[in-house]
């Protein structure tokens, strides 16, 4: 694409392009867990069609359409990414490729990263080569964060990372951590973490998944044994990790409230009811309209402040609003899709597919990446200014 | 830069305490403060320059009456300078023309004479005009005429043989009744009978028996700045409530260093901003695509309604029992934020509406 092209043009484009490119069975539906391709060395394509997607995508940019393209990306404004997720919701594209990896480290390095981070790992992360997990959480930080206990001592040239991480998602599957590690234990709590990245397969890295009532094992528990971490795996300055891992919580707060997520998710819950419709009672019939109602305003939310973060004006605190809204509206939306699928939603994989198991995956929505309780703290105490 | 001109002036014209004033007097009107919101060029917010309008479009207005919903400013805005322009702007004969400038200059003001029922249900007119030599004879009775008591002019709803038809006729024609309500929020509204009123086929603005050619317009652009309004309505109310959350000590302590009232109040301001991005919309839709922003002055509406329930029901309770006592503004917002929600359509109304463009 050229800087002096026009919107239309672009789009012209775009949809000639996706018209040629994508596959038939890359179309339509398929948002729900098990049709996200996430990538890594570890990943067995569902489909031919699934890979194809992938390359062609990651050739032109499109598995990180606003990166730079020195890193992988298609180098798109705002308004160029909002016209190619309109293209692709028009046709019902799959989304290629999702990881962590996009989400959270790519802007995370980006902000952060030596421009030799970046090109080191930005790429393999655009292609769906290298998959990457999150070591945040610790059976003593969960909501209390900066509370991390895994420690790094320092031996000159490597830390020396002891200590265990938990629900770090999909650990058992992927090829490199992030990871919250204590490298000075004497600092306040907050000024004593760095921002590690270690290789999975290093000695003395262990993974063990674990299961949840939605049926699955998304999370993971990760144990660190003696693992050596060379001093260049490093995001930031020593012991200022936390702030790159707020900057990238803000990053994870706005995923996990993600605008494509929640208009799926809308035409999912119109979709159910519209079926079922004859059958449901005024009642719940009424909740969908108001939960619908909240969708659409939230949808536009994430618009309005996406179009904020072009002009150069951050959401900052304002997204733990995106983040708590987002999901208890998204645990709303799967109460009624229960609801409406009545029995036929109570089996695992029945008629209606894993219905159930979505429903009680929507349950860790409001606890991961902060809680709706933490993110309400944020806003009364930073946006509004409440006593703490 | 239009948010903050308007600000300024309000905050200098018609702050909380004139409207107490206003209250405590009787008045619902004040046409000193029409006059110079006509002079700034907010009266003719919706009219062609070529009128002597300032044409500054939907999301404009709504910029407008949001900054008089904070601080509860009584004029005819909605009546006048957002629905009836809106409808005028529809025609485009003489007669419109003339009568856009006469709102752009401050001199006549309307009030939309729609509502029959305790709902509000424009389809369902019964109120008949009937045709009567060159002309119609209108006969019936309306209700919740917003501005309808002091009014110069009035846009009526009625049936006519093969639909319904918008009359635009002085509201002191013979056989014209207006009854004023005594309303809680302390406004302009009116019971309005109509005897065998007289009017002719140049009082009919637009089409006979295709009211819904002009009216639509002028509602979807009424139902968005009220809209606007009760978010500003919900803007004011909340900021007195933090300030009283920093403010009043119990225990010993600040109220507002409680989790259970932080939460509440962090949840309300939540709801403001999703509230805030569906007016947005609207406008833009509005300015924009007038003729499919349906979906998006139904979705403002209906957010708005609930959310500026929502804020008055917590500055009440937040405020405890002063919050419940006259001499205190928080019963004033909540009063206003009932009519508003009622006015044009409430939650239920605008709620089917998204339904049905959603496709369930």
């Amino acid at each position: 694409m050229s800087a002096g092209q026009t919107a239309e043009d672009f789009r012209a484009d775009l949809r000639a392009w996706l018209e040629v490119n994508c596959p038939d069975e890359m179309r339509g539906g398929g948002a729900a867990e098990g049709g996200i391709c996430w990538g890594g060395r570890n990943w067995f394509f569902t489909s031919d069609a699934q890979k194809t997607w992938l390359e062609r995508c990651a050739a032109k940019g499109y598995t990180v359409p606003t990166w730079p393209e020195a890193y992988g990306g298609a180098g798109m404004t705002r308004d160029q990414e909002k016209i190619f997720s309109e293209e692709m919701d028009r046709i019902e594209a799959r989304t290629p490729l999702q990881s962590f990896g996009i989400w959270m480290l790519g802007p995370a390095l980006l902000h952060f990263g030596s421009h030799e981070q970046k090109l080191e790992y930005l790429p393999p992360i655009a292609r769906g080569e290298v998959r990457w997990c999150q070591g945040y959480s610790e059976p003593g930080a969960g909501s209390d964060l900066a509370n991390v206990q895994t420690h790094g001592e320092d031996k000159g040239d490597h830390w020396l990372v002891n200590g265990q991480k938990i629900w770090t998602s999909y650990a058992d599957q992927a090829d490199q951590i992030f990871a919250l590690v204590r490298t000075d234990r004497e600092a306040p709590k907050h000024l004593g973490i760095s921002f590690l990245l270690i290789d999975m397969e290093d000695a003395g890295v262990e993974t063990r998944p674990i299961k949840m009532i939605s049926g699955i094992s998304p999370f993971c528990e990760t144990f660190f044994t003696d693992v050596k971490v060379a001093k260049d795996r490093i995001v930031g300055t020593p012991n200022r990790g936390w702030d790159v891992a707020k900057y990238l919580l803000t990053h994870e707060r706005e995923m996990i409230s993600g605008s494509g997520a929640l208009e799926a998710g809308g035409r999912a819950l119109g979709a159910v009811l519209h079926d079922t419709l004859d059958q449901l009672d005024a009642t719940l019939r009424a909740d969908a309209m108001r939960c619908e109602i909240d969708a659409l305003s939230m949808g536009l939310t994430l618009e309005r402040y996406k179009d904020q973060a072009e002009a150069g004006q951050g959401a900052g605190d304002a997204s733990a609003m995106l983040k708590y809204m987002g999901t208890e509206l998204n645990k709303k939306r799967h109460e009624l899709m229960m609801s409406a699928g009545g029995s036929a939603a109570l089996e695992w994989d029945g008629d209606v597919g894993n219905r159930a198991g979505d429903w009680l995956r929507t349950k860790a929505n409001s606890i991961e990446g902060g809680t709706s309780e933490v993110m309400l703290s944020i806003v009364s105490r930073r946006v509004l200014g409440l006593p703490a | 830069m239009l948010a903050d001109m308007a600000r300024g002036f309000l905050d200098g014209a018609a702050p909380v305490s004139a409207f107490r004033k206003m209250r405590d007097a009787g008045q619902t009107h004040d046409a000193k403060l029409w006059k110079d919101m006509a002079d700034m060029g907010w009266a003719g917010v919706l009219v062609p320059e070529d009128a002597g309008g300032s044409d500054m479009g939907f999301a404009a207005a709504n910029v407008i009456a949001r900054e008089m919903g904070k601080t509860l400013a009584v004029s005819p805005f909605l009546s006048t300078a957002v629905m009836a322009a809106t409808a005028l702007r529809q025609v485009s004969d003489a007669r419109a023309k003339e009568a856009l400038a006469r709102i752009a200059s401050g001199d006549v003001t309307y009030a939309l004479a729609v509502d029959e029922g305790i709902k509000h249900d424009p389809d369902a007119t019964a109120m008949e005009a009937k045709a009567d030599g060159n002309g119609f004879r209108l006969s019936g009775k309306k209700t919740f005429v917003v501005d309808g008591a002091m009014a110069d002019r009035l846009l009526v709803l009625a049936r006519t043989a093969e639909g319904l038809t918008l009359f635009d006729i002085p509201a002191d024609r013979a056989g014209i009744t207006r009854h004023k309500s005594n309303m809680i929020d302390a406004r302009d509204a009116a019971k309005i009978d109509f005897d065998n009123v007289e009017a002719t086929g140049e009082d009919v603005l637009g089409q006979v028996d295709s009211a819904m050619a002009v009216l639509r317009p002028a509602l979807q652009a009424g139902q968005a700045a009220l809209a606007a309004e009760m978010a500003g309505l919900s803007a004011g109310a909340f900021e007195m409530t933090v300030g009283y959350l920093k403010e009043r000590k119990q225990f010993g302590t600040e109220i507002g260093r409680f989790q259970a009232l932080q939460h509440r109040a962090a949840h309300l301001w939540c709801e403001t901003e999703l509230t805030a991005s569906a007016i947005l919309n609207a406008g833009r839709m509005m300015d924009s695509d007038p003729e499919n922003a349906e979906l998006a002055v139904s979705l403002a509406k209906a957010k708005a309604t609930s959310t500026a329930t929502l804020a008055v029901q917590e500055g009440v309770q937040m405020h405890g029992g002063i919050g419940m006592t006259d001499a205190y503004d928080m019963g004033f917002y909540m009063k206003r934020a009932r009519v508003g929600s009622e006015w044009l359509g409430d939650y239920s109304y605008h709620a089917e509406k998204v339904a049905a463009l959603r496709g369930f």
